[in-house]
């Protein structure tokens, strides 16, 4: 018996006081000092043998000290699995932020990237000895062509600004080979897109001409009408928008900007709502962007790497930049040049990959990246897309989109809904109107979620709504964890218009439960210490 | 399906709540015309041992670098990684957490990434590096970008020293920005008079030590005489490791400093993904592409991390932002700090010290083969012969011959005939006498 000798075996009348601690740790919250504060300059993890250079082929070039410090293998572990738990994770709990597609990553995806036929093979090995990986890449652009009904992909963008880029450069390059470069210089984008749009076309040296949102934070054709004239050179449009909508005019949008001259940009960020629902190319769209890393579950990790493949329409397929494989035979090229050998078609086509090559073979606009992309993305993402099949894939859509619909359903009576919609795609819109007279804010409300264990939905995007509230559960949560989220949202709404003054501090005051409550961002930006010095 | 949680009975009470009869009530919104009926001409679901099955078979199609001889660099390096790094990076907390945009649940990413930028900078011998890019290549295009913006000048000197594939990167941009663009021919023999093309109209130019050829640069005086001009220094490097042993691009005048850190860390992947490093003198840095961490401290005055001079960034500054990128490359950043803090200065310093040393081996070697012509007098540990025949020839030759006996380069530059017969070899830590002394035997057998 344990408390024989003394020891109790049931907890004392519970305190919730928050006793402070000697070392600043909280129990499992630990703190960890900076890797500079603790690292020394003659520790090391790593084993190596000592070699001496008698000789050497470094003419005047030897450094002397490099300033970096090294920790003993336990050491280092400690470091970084201490850091860890201070993250917040898709595998710990609910991630519903907006436009972003926290869905659950396999780990079978992690598994096949790292077979050594995948992770251990060099870029430029002999194409002989690379024959599955273009097979691989081969068959990753077949299922992306299929799932939009496209004409060409190019894998090689290395993120979704990336593959905006891409998509814009090759609309760029057909303006050139139109001849109307010069006089197409502006591009329409809706207030309701994210931020990379804009600021894609102004690298490009296009003009942005801002498309005002309806009521309903849809984008009218008429209106889109009203701005084309012969300096368009495209729009870019979000679909489903930011808001949460599909754009129900977005043909007779891309009709009338095709009847302009003009081409139609879709950043596909939230292709998740849709897969195998809609042809893209039915909706008259001549590129977007995929973010294998929302809707084909390739792992965020904390800001990347992510991967931006982009499928091109007739109109612009000529112009997809190198490199793409082609099946000879019955094995694999890879086309890496513009130029070198002109019987080459440029382009990875659907069906059959032969185009007369006056047609083609000059046209590839260029190289975006080093190498061929993010092959360590494309074996996660067609692992993805096996696994889930045709009827998995749509399934997903479904869920995304019904999972969605579901929190608004359970939420618009106490939360604010901006638009009168019935029906919202994967993502659930509200604003902070149900705020009103509480004095808090949507940040607030935020921190909040944060204590109760949620982190918190996209904020303040998109623009057009005010103290936006963007809810994108994903196809990956339960019923009941749904229900435990939506219960956490109803109940922090409830006490926000209390009007209870401790309440109100207490959510002002929040994060309370966090390894650090709210950070001083106005202080780091006005002087900004990016890194640490002795 | 095993990643579908929801049963056909909650399905149906979901709908019931929302006030849809169907499924597809959700998608009305949708053109009937583009809507897609039944499933897509693509196979059904499989279970995690028949797709398992599948990719195992893909892979089983590529010869892995570990599985034979093996030379290939030309920008991208086999390096032995500690077992550490991989288990730590597949941490949930790391691999499936986003942005580092809520930073009270986000102080170990954030962490983590503030100290990557003071090794990047430290390594690189500059006063600030942001918290990464795409990769080396990307990385290189958005210094030429962020050069244009400091000098407000449009045009670009590309030093033949460079990575074909970067300055095809950098030409691209430029030849669809309407920016000017001027690249220098390929420099295998490192006879380049880079300081006899400067003159005033240039804002930057781009060159690269160890360069594409292996040749060490000397930065000092092209970066003097560039700054007489108001030109503006972009030093780039693909093999991280060599900042090891040799001076920093940064204490030989460098303003700008981007580079490729997949050599730390990070497995070659076929090409990606892989992870640009970039660094610039303080001066610059509200000029800077990309994310950056900065110090600050918490509500209770307790020190922290957050993301900062966001007003750069896309998502604020919209088509006056500094550049359209939203991320990094965070998990590549994450592998390439922890490897670099498992070997500190002094394990950097020794693994530098046994590339170079594995090079000299390999070039004694090869001097002893008939018909080889070493083209370096310096180099860390990547250098480029010429042979009798074309290198593409040989390279396949040796493949047969199960080796992977290094880049042809032709395979990066096929426009110039005399690439032709140039090979660029590559040796590591993971480089042993025995694949030397294979390789130097086929190479015998085959020229």
């Amino acid at each position: 018996m344990l408390n024989s000798i003394g020891r109790p075996t049931a907890p004392t009348a519970a305190e919730t006081q928050d006793y402070p601690t000697f070392t600043g740790n909280k129990g499992l919250q630990l703190e960890q000092p900076l890797l500079f504060e603790i690292g020394r300059a003659d520790c090391t993890g790593v084993d190596f043998e000592d070699v001496t250079l008698n000789d050497n082929a470094l003419g005047k070039f030897q450094r002397d000290s490099i300033g970096l410090v090294g920790l003993s293998e336990p050491e280092a572990m400690r470091h970084y699995v201490r850091l860890s738990q201070k993250n917040y994770s898709i595998d710990a709990g609910l991630y519903p932020l907006g436009s972003c597609t926290m869905k659950h990553n396999p780990r079978l995806n992690e598994k096949m990237a790292r077979l050594a036929g995948f992770s251990d093979i060099h870029p430029l090995q002999p194409i002989s000895t690379v024959q599955g990986a273009l097979q691989l890449m081969d068959t990753l652009s077949h299922y992306l062509l299929t799932l939009t009904g496209m004409e060409a992909v190019a894998l090689s963008p290395k993120a979704g600004a990336h593959g905006e880029m891409c998509g814009m450069m090759a609309i760029k390059a057909a303006l050139i080979a139109r001849g109307e470069a010069g006089t197409r210089t502006t591009v329409l984008v809706p207030i309701s897109a994210h931020g990379t749009n804009p600021a894609t076309a102004a690298q490009l040296g296009f003009t942005v001409r801002d498309v005002p949102a309806r009521a309903d934070g849809t984008v009218c054709v008429e209106t889109v009408k009203s701005l084309l004239d012969d300096s368009v050179a495209a729009i870019m449009l979000t679909n489903p928008n930011t808001c949460g909508l599909f754009e129900r005019e977005v043909k007779q949008i891309a009709d009338a900007v095709h009847e302009a001259g003009g081409y139609f940009y879709c950043d596909g960020a939230n292709f998740n709502a849709i897969v195998g629902k809609v042809k893209v190319a039915d909706l008259g769209v001549d590129a977007m962007h995929i973010n294998l890393h929302k809707t084909f579950s390739t792992p965020h990790g904390g800001g990347g790497p992510g991967s931006g493949p982009v499928v091109l329409s007739p109109a612009l397929a000529k112009f997809a930049p190198v490199p793409f494989v082609k099946k000879v035979g019955n094995g694999y090229v890879l086309i890496e040049h513009t130029s070198s050998s002109a019987s080459e078609p440029r382009i990875h086509l659907k069906e059959d990959p032969r185009v007369k090559p006056e047609d083609d073979s000059h046209l590839a606009f260029g190289r975006m990246v080093a190498f061929h992309g993010q092959t360590g993305m494309y074996v996660r993402a067609l692992t993805y897309m096996l696994s889930h099949g045709a009827d998995g894939m749509r399934q997903a859509s479904e869920d995304a989109v019904l999972n969605a619909n579901y929190i608004k359903a359970c939420l618009q009576d106490l939360y604010s809904v901006p638009f009168d919609v019935k029906f919202c795609m994967h993502e659930a819109l509200f604003d902070d109107r149900c705020l009103n007279g509480t004095g808090l804010t949507t940040l607030d409300l935020a921190k909040a979620m944060i204590d109760e264990g949620y982190h918190p939905m996209t904020m303040y995007f998109p623009l057009v709504v005010h103290g936006a509230m963007l809810i994108e559960p994903t196809e990956s949560e339960s019923l009941a964890a749904l229900d435990l989220f939506i219960a956490t949202m109803r109940d922090l709404m409830m006490r926000a218009q209390s009007g209870n003054p401790d309440i109100i501090h207490q959510f002002k005051t929040a994060p309370h439960h966090t390894p650090r409550a709210r950070l001083d961002e106005t202080r780091a930006a006005r002087s900004p210490k990016l890194r640490w010095n002795a | 399906m095993r990643y579908h949680p929801h049963s056909t009975a909650d399905r149906e009470f979901m709908l019931q709540k929302i006030g849809a009869a169907h499924i597809n009530e959700l998608f009305s919104d949708i053109p009937e015309n583009a809507r897609i009926q039944g499933d897509l001409p693509l196979p059904a679901h499989a279970s995690e041992m028949s797709v398992e099955r599948q990719l195992s078979s893909l892979a089983a199609h590529n010869v892995s670098a570990g599985s034979v001889p093996f030379f290939c660099g030309a920008g991208a390096y086999k390096h032995h990684v500690p077992a550490m790094v991989d288990h730590l990076i597949q941490r949930s907390e790391f691999l499936t957490s986003y942005t580092p945009y809520q930073p009270e649940i986000s102080q170990g990413t954030l962490q983590y990434l503030f100290e990557f930028q003071t090794q990047v900078a430290l390594l690189t011998g500059m006063d600030v590096a942001n918290a990464s890019m795409y990769d080396g290549s990307t990385a290189a295009a958005e210094a030429v970008l962020m050069a244009h913006r400091i000098t407000k000048k449009r045009k670009c000197l590309v030093s033949g020293s460079l990575h074909p594939h970067y300055a095809d990167v950098i030409e691209t941009n430029a030849n669809l920005t309407g920016d000017a663009c001027v690249r220098l021919p390929a420099d295998a023999r490192n006879a380049e008079d880079i300081i006899a093309q400067l003159d005033e109209s240039l804002s930057c130019i781009v060159i690269q030590t160890p360069s594409f050829f292996g040749h060490l640069i000397d930065l000092q005086p092209i970066a003097d005489a560039a700054h007489k001009l108001n030109i503006i220094v972009i030093a780039v490097f693909t093999e991280v490791v060599s900042l090891g042993l040799l001076q920093s691009p940064g204490a030989m005048g460098a303003d700008i400093v981007v580079g490729e850190g997949q050599s730390i860390g990070n497995a070659l992947n076929f090409g990606g993904p892989y992870l640009g490093l970039f660094a610039t003198r303080e001066k610059y840095v509200r000029q800077m592409p990309g994310r950056l961490c900065g110090e600050t401290v918490d509500a209770n005055g307790k020190r922290g991390f957050v993301l900062t001079l966001s007003t750069r960034e896309q998502h604020i500054r919209r088509d006056k932002a500094t550049s359209n990128i939203c991320t990094n490359s965070g998990l590549c950043a994450l592998a390439f700090t922890i490897h670099t803090t498992l070997l500190g200065e002094k394990g950097l310093q020794q693994m530098a010290r046994i590339n170079h040393a594995k090079a000299l081996e390999l070039r004694t070697a090869l001097q002893g083969v008939k018909g080889v012509e070493i083209l370096n007098t310096t180099f860390f540990n990547e250098f480029s012969i010429a042979l009798p025949k074309p290198a593409a020839e040989i390279v396949e030759a040796l493949a047969a011959r199960n080796i992977l006996g290094g880049v042809p380069a032709s395979r990066l530059l096929p426009a110039e005939p005399s690439m032709h017969n140039i090979l660029i070899l590559a040796a590591t830590e993971i480089t042993t006498s025995e694949d030397i002394a294979l390789l130097t035997t086929a190479l015998k057998e085959v020229l």
